[in-house]
């Protein structure tokens, strides 16, 4: 029997796999990974709670919103990747420290 | 435990370990592609919790856009010709640390909490209550993303034009 304690338990996983990832990772899109790993997990339990309880549709629609900040996040993300990899001819996240010369 | 559980308790391990092949592999190609099991992986559960319009939009959303996007930006900040596409970590102990308490406490709190399940609730098509409930509810929140959108996108080509341009 599937219940509300196994979503939150992969959800768990995802979440601290992607905290990770964030913390160690040296390459910027590496990072930005971890960030959609996060994101997905919090999705996860946006969804599971809202099956769970007597609520409508309202976790589902949360998740929604989650997800087009998340496409958004993502493309601008991008953008300040390609134009530090233009600048610096790098995206390792440690050699961009040019205001902390 | 009958058919579901097994079905589901495949998806849980290919969700986990996809996600920890994302976080741990050296090479970056790897990583964007094993990203896209952890997605599909995450639509599953979706299916599993009655969200069908939810699954399909991370299906679309998710492995359509965002994983193509990673590639792209892959693909772009590294030289074609250098097919080892790989990444170091640092500061792996301090890393590990914070992830495994985040990951205990989040998880004690998931198995010690007294929840108020109901667990018999009927699942039906959500599409047209989704659908009823941007344009009624929550229109506002619907035009300020749509909004949100069209400024990330702006905002975005700005940011990788040229400067040569102005």
């Amino acid at each position: 029997m599937i219940q509300l304690q196994h979503y939150l338990l992969i959800s768990a996983a995802l979440f601290s796999l992607g905290v990770f990832g964030v913390l160690t990772r040296r390459n910027a899109i590496n990072v930005l990974m971890g960030v959609e790993l996060i994101l997905n997990s919090a999705n996860i339990n946006l969804v599971a709670f809202s099956r769970y309880s007597s609520s409508g549709i309202d976790g589902q629609m949360f998740a929604i919103f989650v997800i087009v900040v998340a496409a958004a996040e993502v493309a601008v993300a991008l953008a300040i990747v390609l134009t530090l990899y233009r600048l610096l001819k790098t995206v390792n996240l440690d050699q961009a420290g040019e205001l902390n010369k | 435990m009958n058919i579901s559980d097994i079905v589901f308790l495949i998806f849980a391990l290919v969700t986990v370990a996809s996600a920890a092949v994302v976080v741990f592999s050296k090479s970056l190609i790897y990583s964007a592609f094993s990203l896209l099991f952890t997605f599909f992986g995450v639509a599953v559960f979706y299916i599993f919790l009655g969200a069908d319009f939810l699954a399909a939009t991370q299906m679309l959303v998710y492995i359509g856009g965002i994983l193509i996007l990673l590639l792209f930006g892959v693909m772009l900040t590294h030289r074609l010709y250098n097919l080892n596409l790989t990444t170091e970590r640092f500061q792996p102990v301090i890393g590990a640390i914070i992830a495994l308490a985040v990951f205990f406490s989040l998880s004690l709190v998931a198995l010690q909490t007294q929840w108020k399940v109901v667990e018999d609730k009927e699942l039906e098509p959500t599409t047209s209550k989704i659908g009823q409930a941007f344009l009624q509810e929550y229109l506002l929140p619907f035009e300020i993303a749509s909004i949100l959108l069209l400024v990330a996108l702006i905002g975005a080509a700005m940011l990788v034009r040229r400067r040569t341009d102005i």
